[in-house]
This record gives structure tokens, C-alpha cells and sequence, in this order.
């Protein structure tokens, strides 16, 4: 039963260009409603989901940090109530690194947040302002002081290979993020992603995403400037000091049952598929509705498990042990990964094998999707 | 049965696109063959591809009877001849049918290269031309100096040439009388023993094999116990008819008649083109002159791009055979393509035309490969096998080359006939193409090249280049003149230094190298990046000629994947693999199907 917990914030003050999360821009919340709909979600859950205390809860959206403190407070307490804590939950929420979100950090380390990830993206202005966010270079680092005085674990986003960023350029500004000091960072690549306005602007021709080629440079610059700051990558875009791994996040990619609840939110619990209404007022109905379904839940069948806990597994440096998939999933290891294309890939160095364990190497890490295509046998796929 | 001196037998001359099709419709509703509504647009034209590219494919025949001004009522067979250089043995015998032609000009285009093999021939055969210029009512028509270009081109007198548009219906009556006034009454005794010539055949679905007859001497009907001469089997006639062009039986057709019979035959390929027909008992002995079995030049191979539709290829292909005698097919493997075809046709636009029947009217998805052409070769003794000589028509069956004492490819005699500003060009490209230059000429600002050409050049996209360099103004007509010895070798293009069957060619040694290297860049472009850095290469035997490296693929990642992300993940991978599914792998390389088609395509620089 799962162990981790994530809840959906939807709301947002701006949509992102590039953000393809359940976000929406609202007028007005109203926040008791959201209240009352978000602990009725939580408890049908927990009715179905529960038993083992939690050891992970993640706030995530939208912009969480938009909450206000005494509602996540409202929806810790509640969570501890049916789930109960284990020893040293992580507790994450996702901010933005505004002046007025800064003010509630306080309040929100109060009411039990642990760690949080902020979504600073860029220390350049300009940059910013390409990216559509609202907040200055200058109050992203000030948001960021201020978190890493309130809470004890302090992650935050950068987003890089931007269109026509230099090798000099990501090199200048990410030696400056290393220098912050947190013992976290999520560094991604700008990925144009279907339906966001930035995909508008491509397909327009507003402008051309960075090439694969430099991309590639880029990844390469990223990987060996952390391994060297001594926070090397964990996962394809996640870099942790050791022991400070997202525990949360190691959840999906271990492929370990986890609870979703608020619109939008996706789950795995026993080989069930759940996801809720993503828009916010259909999910405010179905809550408010007795008897209606909050979610939609779908069984998947071990095959498919499988090619999701490879998928998910091999964007860990840890790699996937293949005999406990096998055991977990009732399915051969021969019927999960293409032998043969392991074995052409291992010795081209995209892919390592340590007793059962098989795993993606640093060189191998940004061309993942491709091997995935290769590695992950035709029987786990759908015909 | 009509009064020789009643009749007469013409077919029309004209380049694609001068109103043949048009002009024959014309003909036919005002003889009163087809009322208007009767009449769909060109009804000679009765395949969609013959519609759409304005060209005749199979013959069709029509009988009209025209009472024209001496108060007298003709019987007027209108032969429509196959409009292509493809189908020469069929035009030749379709002309063998008629006393005379009508020799359609476009008045604002002028004479063709085509127009002319077609007339030369058509005055071989001693005909009685009656020049028609078409298409006077347009803007750019210049009926005068097309006059003059038939007398100095063609060296017929154009003096009394009709001014027509067939599409407004101008001039048609004079062109009716024009035929009965001009073009001579076929001769012929009727009470001699039967000689029918075999002009033509095709498949219907309910009458079985269809025959286009003329008769030369004696009389065909009904019930008559006839045998091919050629063919050399024996049939019973069950109908005999003509065209109105609707099907209208009749009890006999007599000599210097035209029209069709039936006799219960399953397959065209028992009709052949140019056959003598004559009775069981008391028979001709002597065959009509001009009999040719028709062979393939070009061959290539066809493939389903879904292997699983081989058997729904192999019925296609045997439904077209059945209505086309004149091309060939046997199995054929590839280990890029899996199971298909090696096709024969009779020339380029043969093959093209056969490719999209399939594809549009038996619904393939196919890959054709590059056309080929038959090579003789001469093979000498070995330590097991006597020397011996072979016909190659797959690159892939090319022998053990230390064994070769000579190949001979076959060669053409082409005309070529183009605006002045486009000649430097194409003695370029002629010469490119091994072409040696026979004779140069000008006719009112144009110019007619004669060259001898490789035929294995021509057809390596030689049509759409010389389209392409001379906007479509020049026109192109081939002769086939024989085997010529030739420097050829097999050269294999090797992806990750593996062969790939389909796209091996043979090609002269001198233009090996420039064809290697043009192939080797359209596939470092056409074939995807992998995991790993791809040589591709050309070579002959163990010797690479061109080279180009594919270089290894640098990212393909998903930046940010989390809970929320795994189902959208999967079906990603989903997708991937079905997209896999699709390619043919060579040396762990996976080369898309388009890949194939691109690489192969004729034509595309």
C-alpha cells in the first residue's frame, strides 16, 4: 500500500509558456470549498489506500505555494490522521520564488512543511522574461535565501538549453547555482511540449528550440560541472548531495504505489491506474456529488507495470535490478528487456549490467528514450 | 457486309495532350454513336489513368456510319491508337489495320517528337495523312506557321490541312469529309480463305477475352472453327461485332471490315498482338507478315510495403496480367523487402502505369525498386559449370564477376525535339548519359537531336530530368536498336557495412562513382540517426567508391517525467515501437520503409 502521498494544487497566477501541468488561471478560489473537497478526496482515498504509515507528501500543481499556510496545515493534520507519519516524513512543497510567497514561508515551515523546491528557472532576467515568469532575478535569489533560513531541505528548478544558450553561458550561470549551497537541483532541458504556447511559437516560427546537437553539449557540461560541485545527478534532470534524493520523486521512479488526490492528480496503488477530473470546477462537482466517482481507475496488467517500472527505473542512475521486476511482475526477464539489444548496447556504453542490476550510463542518460525503444521488449507493449 | 468502296479504315496521330481523345468524342456524337447523355467525357479513354494523363493506353475501335456528301453512307472504323513509344509493336500493328491517318497538330505547340515516330510510321505503312491542326481557337494558336512546320518537318503537303477545334466543335464535318474524299477504301477478297489480323485484346468480365480484328481476307462469323497461327491454338468463334461505340453484334465481318470477336478464351496472353486468324478447315497457309513476340526491357522489383499483403499483390497483379499480355511477373524475395514481384514491362511508362493501377485501383501500398534493364552475359567455363550466356534482368542474380567474359546492355536510338534554349542543356545531360550524338538539326527555332543511348541510363530517371531541365518543352521519342557491349559493373550499396539488396544496380564503371556518391548522400539523409556513428557505402566487389558517415544520435530524452507522467510515457513508447515495427533492419541499422522509397524514387536530385 502506498507510502507516499501527492496532492494537486491546480491554481496558478500566470500560465507558463512551456508548462504542460494541470494549471489553471482563476479570479477568485474559494478557499473553504477547496478545503473541504481536498480532505473529502483525501479521506475516499485513504478508505482505499491506506495502512502503512506515510513516508512522503508532495505538494505540487499549479503553485502550491499560492495555499494558504493554514490549509496545508488543515490537510497535513488530516493525512496524519488516516495515514499516520513514519519517522522522519519528507514533506515537499513547490514555490515560487516571489516576494509575497516568500512571506508565507514561515508559516508554512509551521504547519509542517520540511523542503522546498523553488521554482527560480533562471538567474538572468531576460531569460525570465522569455519564460513568462513573474518574478525578477533579483527576487528569485532573495525568495531563496529567505527558504533556505525556513526549511531545512531546499531544492530549486532551472531550465537551460534555451533557444541559442551558449556552452560559456550555462557554464556561467550554473557555476553561480552550484554556489548557492542547497543540497538539491532539478536542471532541465527546455522541452517544447505539444499544446503550450511555446509550441505555438515553434510551429509559428517565433523561434527554433535549441538544437539536438548542442542540447547534447549542454547535458554533458551539466553532468560534469555537479558530479565535480559533489551533487551529482541521480535521475535524468535531479541532482542530489547523497542522502538528500527527493524521497517523493524516488517513489515514482521506483515504481512504488503512491496516492494522488486534487484535480488532475494521477496514482498507483496495487496495479491500479487512478487519475481525477483534471479541470478544477468538474473536480469541485464530482467531489461535492455523493456517490459520485472522484476518479477514474484503470487496471494494468503486468505487462504493462513492467514497461512502467522500466520506463520510470532506468532514468535512475541506480539502474533496475531485473530479478525483482521479475518476481514483482510474475514475468521472465527474458520477456521484459531485448537480450540482444542489451548487449549491443552495453557494448557500445549506453548501458551497463552488474548482476541483475541493469542500468543507463552517464553517456547513455540523454539519449534514454531511444534505448528505452530498444531495450524494453516488444512483448511489453501493446500490440 | 459493306461495299469495300464503303469503307474506311483511319486511326489517329497526335501528341499527348493535342486533342486526340477530344477529337475522336467529336467524331463519334456527331455521327450520332452515342447521344449526349450517353456520352461520358472521352469516351475512347476509358481507364482513370488514361483519363487523367490524356493518354492512350489499350486501343479501342469504333465503327461510325457517316453519310456524307455524295449522298452515300460509310462505314468509318476508327482505330485509336496506344499513344506511347512503349507500345510501338502495338501501334505498329494498329496502323497495319487502316489505309490512313489523321495527323492531329496542336496549332499552338507545334510538331512533337512523338507525333513524328508516329506519322514516319503511319507513312510506312503507306497510309493517306490528312493533316488536322487543333486547337485553332486559342489565343496562342498560329495555325500558319504549324502549317509550315508540317510540310518542313514532316514533308507532307499541309496545304489542305483542316482547321479544326475538336473541343468547340469546329471543323468536324470537314474532317469527316476529309477521311471519305481522301483516305482509300481498303482492299480485300472476301472469297479468299480467311486472314484476320489480331490487332488487339482485352478482358471483360462478362464476355471473357475480347478480340480486335481486321479482316484482310475472306470473311469471320459466327460459329466459324478458327486457329491463332501463332499462337497455335484453336477456337470457336461465339460472337462477332463492333463498336458503336456500345457492343453491337453482327452476323460476319468481311474483309477490309474492323471489329471484335469472342471465342471463349480465358486469357489475353493467348491473343497475341499481330496474330493471323484464320479457319480450321481450308485455311490461309501463310501468316500476315509483322508478327513479334513482345519481350520486357524494363524490369523491377515490386513489394507490398505491409508483408502481409502479398497474396492481396500476387491477385492484383494477376488480375491486371489478365487484361495486359504484354508484362511479365515471377516471385521474387528481398531480405530488405521480404516477398514481391520482378515485374517486366515494355518500357518506363509501362511500368508506371502498371504501379499506380495497383496502387489506385487494387488499393497497394507498394515499394518499387529501381528499374532495371536486361543484360546478356557472357559467363566463361568454370571448373564445374560450361561456358554459357545469361540474361539478367535482377541485379541481385549478377554472377561471380571473376566468370564474366562480356555483358551487353541493350541500346535505343532516341529523338529528342526541344525549344532552342534548352538544347545545351540536354546535350548535357545526353552526354552524361553515355549518349553518342548521331545528328542535329533545326526546324523553325527548334531543334531534333538524334542520339544513341544506353537504355539503363534512360531509365534511370532520364524522362523527369529532361522534363525538369527543359520546363516539359522537349519531347522524347526511343527506338530500341540492339545490344552493345559495355564496361558494366554490380555496384552494392552497404549500410553499417552490411549489403542492401534492394539498392544494388548495375551501372557502367565510368559513372559508378558519381552514382555511389549521389546514392550515399541520399541516404546519410533519408535514414535516420542511431545509437551509433553509420558508414554508408558504395563498392564494387571489395572496393568502396563513396562513402558518408551517419553520425550517432546525441539526445532523445524526456527532460521531467513523475507520477502524472507515466501512462503519457508509455503510450510514447507505444508508439516508438509500432514506428519500429515498420523499418527493415540491416546490420542492426533500422532503414524506414520511406527510406526505400525515397532512395529508389527515379528522378529526385
Amino acid at each position: 500500500m502506498a507510502r507516499a502521498l501527492y496532492i494537486h494544487w491546480p491554481f496558478c497566477l500566470k500560465k507558463c509558456p512551456y508548462c504542460d501541468f494541470n494549471s489553471h488561471v482563476r479570479a477568485g478560489v474559494d478557499v473553504a470549498a477547496w478545503q473541504a473537497a481536498l480532505l473529502a478526496d483525501m479521506r475516499h482515498e485513504a478508505g482505499l489506500a491506506s495502512g502503512e504509515a506515510l513516508e512522503s507528501i508532495f505538494f505540487g500543481g499549479g503553485t502550491p505555494s499560492l495555499m494558504p499556510p493554514s490549509l496545508v496545515g488543515a490537510l497535513l493534520e488530516e493525512a496524519e490522521r488516516l495515514w499516520g507519519f513514519a519517522p522522519g516524513i519528507e514533506i515537499t512543497l513547490e514555490a515560487n520564488p516571489s516576494s509575497v510567497e516568500a512571506s508565507k514561508f514561515a508559516d508554512l515551515a509551521d504547519a509542517g512543511v520540511g523542503r522546498v523546491s523553488l521554482g527560480l528557472q533562471s538567474l538572468d532576467n531576460a531569460a525570465l522574461k522569455f519564460l513568462g515568469r513573474l518574478h525578477s532575478a533579483e527576487e528569485g535569489l532573495a525568495a531563496l535565501e529567505v527558504a533556505q533560513k525556513q526549511f531545512r531541505r531546499v531544492s530549486f528548478d532551472l531550465i537551460y538549453a534555451l533557444p541559442g544558450q551558449s556552452v560559456e553561458n550555462w557554464r556561467g550561470e550554473l557555476e553561480r547555482a552550484l554556489g548557492f549551497g542547497t543540497d538539491h537541483l532539478s536542471l532541465y532541458q527546455l522541452t517544447i511540449e505539444p499544446g503550450t504556447r511555446f509550441a505555438t511559437d515553434v510551429r509559428c516560427g517565433a523561434f527554433a528550440p535549441l538544437e539536438d546537437d548542442p542540447a547534447a553539449d549542454l547535458f554533458a557540461l551539466t553532468r560534469e560541472l555537479t558530479d565535480a560541485a559533489g551533487i551529482p545527478a541521480y535521475e535524468i534532470s535531479n541532482h542530489a548531495r547523497p542522502g538528500e534524493q527527493s524521497r517523493h520523486n524516488l517513489t515514482y521512479w521506483r515504481y512504488h504505489d503512491y496516492c494522488g488526490i486534487g484535480p488532475g492528480a494521477h496514482g498507483r496503488r496495487g496495479g491500479v491506474a487512478t487519475v481525477r477530473h483534471k479541470k478544477p470546477e468538474n473536480f469541485l462537482a464530482a467531489v461535492s456529488a455523493a456517490g459520485n466517482r472522484i476518479s477514474e481507475s484503470r487496471e494494468l496488467g503486468s505487462r504493462e507495470q513492467a514497461a512502467e517500472a522500466l520506463l520510470m527505473g532506468l532514468r535512475l542512475a541506480e539502474g533496475v535490478d531485473l530479478a525483482r521486476l521479475s518476481a514483482r511482475f510474475g514475468l521472465p526477464a527474458a520477456s521484459m528487456i531485448d537480450a540482444d539489444r542489451l548487449r549491443l548496447l552495453t557494448d557500445l556504453s549506453l548501458v551497463w549490467q552488474r548482476g541483475d542490476r541493469i542500468g543507463v550510463t552517464p553517456s547513455g542518460m540523454p539519449l534514454l528514450d531511444a534505448l528505452l525503444g530498444e531495450l524494453v521488449s516488444g512483448e511489453l507493449v501493446a500490440a | 457486309m459493306t461495299d469495300l468502296a464503303l469503307i474506311r479504315n483511319f486511326s489517329i496521330i497526335a501528341h499527348i495532350d493535342h486533342g486526340k481523345s477530344t477529337l475522336a468524342d467529336r467524331l463519334i456524337q456527331f455521327t450520332g454513336g452515342l447521344t449526349e447523355r450517353e456520352m461520358s467525357a472521352q469516351v475512347l479513354d476509358n481507364m482513370d489513368i488514361e483519363k487523367e494523363r490524356g493518354i492512350t493506353i489499350k486501343a479501342q475501335t469504333v465503327r461510325l456510319n457517316y453519310t456524307a456528301k455524295d449522298g452515300l453512307t460509310y462505314q468509318l472504323n476508327l482505330m485509336d491508337t496506344p499513344g506511347h513509344v512503349d507500345f510501338a509493336y502495338e501501334v505498329s500493328r494498329s496502323l497495319a489495320a487502316c489505309e490512313g491517318a489523321l495527323l492531329v497538330v496542336d496549332a499552338a505547340q507545334g510538331v512533337e517528337a512523338q507525333t513524328l515516330a508516329n506519322v514516319y510510321q503511319s507513312i510506312e505503312h503507306d497510309h493517306e495523312i490528312v493533316p488536322v491542326i487543333n486547337k485553332i481557337d486559342l489565343p496562342a494558336a498560329e495555325p500558319e506557321q504549324v502549317r509550315k512546320e508540317i510540310e518542313d518537318i514532316i514533308g507532307i503537303d499541309a496545304s489542305e490541312a483542316v482547321l479544326a477545334s475538336a473541343k468547340s466543335g469546329i471543323g468536324i464535318a470537314e474532317i469527316l469529309e476529309a477521311i471519305v474524299t481522301k483516305i482509300p477504301p481498303p482492299k480485300g477478297d472476301r472469297d479468299a480463305p480467311l486472314k484476320a489480323m489480331l490487332v488487339d485484346s482485352w478482358y471483360d468480365p462478362y464476355l471473357g477475352v475480347v478480340i480486335l480484328v481486321r479482316v484482310i481476307a475472306g470473311t469471320i462469323r459466327k460459329g466459324l472453327h478458327v486457329k491463332f497461327m501463332q499462337g497455335g491454338t484453336d477456337h470457336l468463334i461465339d460472337r462477332v461485332g463492333f463498336m458503336s461505340p456500345k457492343i453491337e453484334q453482327t452476323k460476319e465481318l468481311a474483309a477490309g471490315e474492323i471489329g471484335f470477336i469472342t471465342a471463349q478464351i480465358k486469357e489475353v496472353a493467348q491473343a497475341k498482338v499481330g496474330d493471323t486468324i484464320t479457319t480450321v478447315k481450308n485455311g490461309a497457309t501463310e501468316a500476315l507478315a509483322g508478327f513479334k513476340e513482345v519481350q520486357p526491357v524494363v524490369f523491377c522489383g515490386m513489394f507490398p510495403v505491409d508483408a502481409a499483403e502479398f497474396e492481396k499483390l500476387r491477385d492484383s497483379i494477376g488480375k491486371l496480367r489478365l487484361n495486359d499480355a504484354s508484362f511479365s511477373f515471377e516471385t521474387e524475395s528481398s531480405a530488405a523487402l521480404g516477398f514481391g514481384f520482378r515485374c517486366g514491362f515494355l518500357g518506363l511508362l509501362h511500368l508506371e502505369i502498371i504501379q499506380e493501377r495497383l496502387t489506385r485501383e487494387y488499393d497497394m501500398d507498394l515499394i518499387t525498386t529501381a528499374p532495371s534493364v536486361v543484360y546478356r552475359i557472357q559467363l566463361n567455363k568454370s571448373r564445374t559449370d560450361p561456358a554459357q550466356e545469361l540474361m539478367l534482368h535482377n541485379p541481385a542474380d549478377y554472377p561471380d564477376p571473376s566468370r564474366i567474359e562480356q555483358i551487353d546492355e541493350p541500346w535505343i536510338k532516341a529523338t529528342i525535339y526541344t525549344p532552342d534554349e534548352y538544347l545545351g542543356s540536354i546535350l548535357k545531360l545526353c552526354q552524361d548519359r553515355r549518349g553518342i550524338q548521331l545528328d542535329l538539326t533545326y526546324v523553325g527555332g527548334r531543334a531534333q537531336i538524334t542520339y544513341e543511348l544506353p537504355l539503363n541510363e534512360v531509365v534511370f530517371d532520364f524522362y523527369d530530368r529532361l522534363k525538369s531541365i527543359s520546363r516539359g518543352y522537349a519531347s522524347f521519342d526511343y527506338e530500341q536498336i540492339g545490344l552493345r557491349e559495355g564496361d558494366l559493373v554490380k555496384m552494392s550499396i552497404l549500410v553499417n557495412n552490411e549489403p542492401v539488396d534492394a539498392l544494388s544496380m548495375i551501372v557502367h564503371r565510368g559513372v559508378a562513382e558519381a552514382r555511389g556518391r549521389h546514392m550515399c548522400e541520399r541516404l546519410k539523409d533519408l535514414i535516420p540517426r542511431h545509437l551509433f556513428k553509420i558508414p554508408v557505402q558504395a563498392a564494387i566487389g571489395g572496393k568502396v567508391i563513396a562513402r558518408e558517415t551517419i553520425a550517432a544520435m546525441r539526445k532523445d530524452v524526456t527532460a521531467k517525467c513523475y507520477g502524472g507522467d507515466i501512462s503519457r510515457k508509455k503510450k510514447l513508447l507505444d508508439k516508438q515501437k509500432k514506428g519500429k515495427a515498420k523499418m527493415r533492419e540491416y546490420g542492426n541499422v533500422s532503414i524506414p520503409q520511406e527510406a526505400f522509397i525515397a532512395a529508389l524514387r527515379m528522378g529526385e536530385e
